[in-house]
């Protein structure tokens, strides 16, 4: 018998429409008005300038431990601007310009970062998830919204982010291989960010793109420019725009690069180079947009002065956000608070209220953390 | 009332319950077509149809997964892991996910799920297929583990777990199935979560046992009875977390005596923390040490050395004579 190669056969796209210098390829312009244009890169200014300035408050203990987002603004703002409120977003822990944009509050992701679940809340109406932090194990859910929205015949895509680490998980393979046989609304954003903390993509897969593992699940896969804001825009939203016609899940890699620290509990100067830090610099998102936007007469002045200040507003409003009340950590946990945990309760306020031993002394510091400066200031 | 299994049982609820509620969804492995492996979803299929009734791919991870996304987006999926010794491929998903959701978006979600797992030794089966390891899920702040100990109090827990706002761990035991039958009714009925219940009455002895130790336990107690005539409080726990510590701390105050039957390893095991709350609660009624009778600390050592691994009544009687002669 013959061998005999099989159809269909496969192919995996690569997209790009602006370049490093800001040149447009205008047969692949997705076509976005001005204010659109506009909007997307406020929103990238702002995720820029919060990250470093999260970075700080990290450094100075007014945070804990974050991961910051420098050098994927494109990846995040252009994926997340093709849904609609009514859709949902599922992140992981690294999407900063994705929550903002779909209008998590600045003081609740810094209240997150500093250890309150309060910042971890959805509003009532948002359709979003928390921020889940075991790498890929959001991606299930994902598609149990997908389900659940197909079964109830609602108008909704559901949009989940991980990065190129979570495609080793199994429950990365899982999740595409139960949206594929289900042919639910889902889309799955992966920001290849090149390094999972200090392991390169080359240790991580063997595949020559991440896309590519879609087609053995029998989904699309499209690999983009990830420091492409139009580009991402521009597959997001034909990927959206499937998932909402019926036709099934798709797997898009957002090709970008994580510029700073993983978390600001490490160091990546011990596992790459600076000159691999400086090459991707020169493609830097923003650059490229602002010189686009610059050329397009779309640039506005005073635009970081305006972000700041939004900014540096938030940020006096996590500050004077009252101390966590210890008692809360009862309240969430069953709809119904069992007796014995009713009792723990009532033996924490017992303590509390005669401040017995057991209660931290209200300006004691906490020891440092990795990346803090020992002495407070 | 009809005389029911506890598969026959467990399907009715399920059946029922289905009914009752269009959100209510039945996913797993060989759960639709099949009917599943012991039978328990026989016929939801051809009554419900493929959506509602899921025969999922082969993949505990995202069973678990994909219900918690149902379940925060409203529905309330009914999840069968094949064998609860399979369940560790799906552990975090239940310990890191489902169990935490409330807490994690601070009561904007919650997650009402029911895990269903055979679990449980005695019906000759491989390694994986007779274990007993509630103890994992009654220590996970968030979950409520039940063990139902025959068909109709499996039927009412089962109806009750659905029902339930938060996510159920739901073992059932395998030696249970086909074991007996029971007058179940026609009628939905529940029971509710987080109550023991006395089975059997006495002064001189408490046991506590569960799912297919209950059964040990009853016997114990009737030979204690006919031979030494001593007469026994049998606690049921039925719900291992949150435990109803205050039903058996009742009984032991009153027969100051306590055996502890379970089939999960002794170490660290639901047993320890049934003493604890004894000794916290009926400390100064105690005449005897508290004494447990469980399986060994052992991984499953085969069937074929099983009966001397899993508690017989001989060992709990002779545990308890050891505990009135103290």
């Amino acid at each position: 018998m013959p061998r005999t190669p099989l159809e269909p056969r496969f192919t995996v796209e690569y997209l790009s429409i602006l370049d490093a210098e800001g040149n447009l390829d205008s047969a692949l312009d997705p076509g976005l008005p001005g204010a659109e244009l506009k909007r997307l890169y406020r929103a990238m200014l702002l995720a820029r300038r919060l990250d470093e300035r999260m970075v700080r408050l990290q450094r100075q203990g007014r945070t804990g431990t974050f991961a910051p987002i420098k050098g994927q603004e494109a990846s995040q703002l252009g994926s997340v601007a093709v849904l609609r409120p009514t859709d949902w977003m599922v992140p992981s822990f690294r999407e900063t310009a994705s929550m903002i944009w779909r209008g998590w509050p600045i003081e609740k992701l810094l209240l997150f970062f500093a250890g309150h679940l309060e910042g971890g809340q959805p509003a009532p109406d948002q359709r979003d998830l928390p921020i889940t932090i075991p790498v890929s194990t959001q991606l299930p859910h994902a598609v149990g919204l997908a389900y659940a929205a197909q079964y109830r015949d609602d108008d909704v895509v559901v949009m989940a982010y991980f990065g190129d680490g979570a495609t080793s998980e199994g429950d990365f393979h899982e999740a595409l291989n139960f949206a594929g046989v289900w042919h639910v609304p889902v889309v799955f954003v992966c920001q290849n960010n090149q390094w999972a903390i200090s392991v390169p993509l080359k240790k991580q897969t063997n595949s020559k793109t991440i896309a590519q593992k879609a087609l053995a699940y029998g989904l699309p896969g499209i690999q983009v420019d990830g420091n492409d804001v139009l580009a991402v825009y521009a597959a997001s939203r034909e990927a959206v725009e499937r998932a909402r016609a019926g036709e099934g899940p798709t797997l898009i890699e957002c090709v970008t690069y994580r510029l700073g620290v993983h978390t600001t509990a490490d160091d990546p100067t011990k596992y790459r180079t600076a000159e691999e830090v400086a090459e991707w610099e020169r493609k830097d998102p923003l650059t490229r947009f602002a010189a686009y936007l610059k050329k397009k007469r779309l640039l506005e002045d005073g635009l970081e002065a305006q972000v700041d200040e939004e900014i540096a507003a938030a940020i006096a409003r996590f500050e004077a956000t009252a101390p966590a009340d210890p008692l809360v950590m009862f309240d969430h946990v069953y709809a119904e608070l069992p007796p014995e945990l009713k009792a723990q309760r009532e033996t924490l306020a017992e303590t509390l209220r005669s401040g017995e031993p057991g209660r931290r002394e209200k300006h004691e510091p906490s020891p440092p953390m990795r990346g803090q400066r020992s002495g407070r200031r | 009332m009809a005389k029911l299994n506890l598969v026959k049982a467990l399907n009715l609820a399920l059946m029922q319950e289905m009914q009752r509620d269009p959100d209510v969804l039945v996913i797993g492995e060989d759960v639709g077509v099949d009917g599943g492996v012991f039978r328990v979803t026989e016929d939801l299929h051809r009554t419900y149809g493929s959506k509602r009734v899921i025969d999922s791919p082969l993949a505990e991870s995202a069973i678990i997964g994909t219900s918690v996304g149902m379940a925060l987006y409203g529905l309330k999926p009914v999840c069968e892991i094949q064998f609860s010794g399979f369940a560790f491929q799906c552990f975090h998903q239940i310990e890191n996910h489902a169990a935490r959701y409330r807490n994690r978006s601070q009561g904007r979600f919650h997650v009402p799920m029911v895990m269903r797992m055979p679990y449980g030794g005695g019906v000759r089966a491989l390694e994986h297929h007779s274990e007993s390891e509630e103890q994992f899920y009654a220590h996970i702040p968030g979950l409520k583990m039940v063990i139902p100990s025959g068909p109709r109090n499996g039927r009412a827990l089962l109806a009750a777990a659905i029902r339930d706002p938060d996510p159920v761990v739901f073992f059932e035991h395998k030696a249970l199935y086909h074991a007996h039958k029971e007058d179940v009714p026609d009628e939905p009925e529940t029971m509710d979560i987080g109550r023991a219940q006395v089975v059997s009455e006495g002064d001189d002895l408490t046991l506590v046992a569960w799912g297919g130790m209950l059964r040990v336990a009853r016997e114990a107690a009737e030979t204690l009875e006919q031979e030494d005539g001593v007469s026994c409080d049998v606690i049921d726990v039925l719900t291992i977390a949150p435990l109803d510590r205050e039903t058996i701390v009742r009984s032991v105050s009153k027969t100051g005596r306590a055996v502890i039957v379970h089939e999960a390893p002794r170490s660290f095991g639901p047993g320890a923390e049934v003493a604890a709350s004894i000794m916290d609660g009926a400390f100064l009624s105690l005449e005897a040490p508290i004494a447990r009778v469980t399986t060994h600390d052992v991984p499953f050592p085969g069937f074929a050395r099983e009966k001397a691994n899993v508690p017989d009544v001989a060992r709990v009687v002779g545990a308890a004579r050891e505990t009135l002669a103290f």
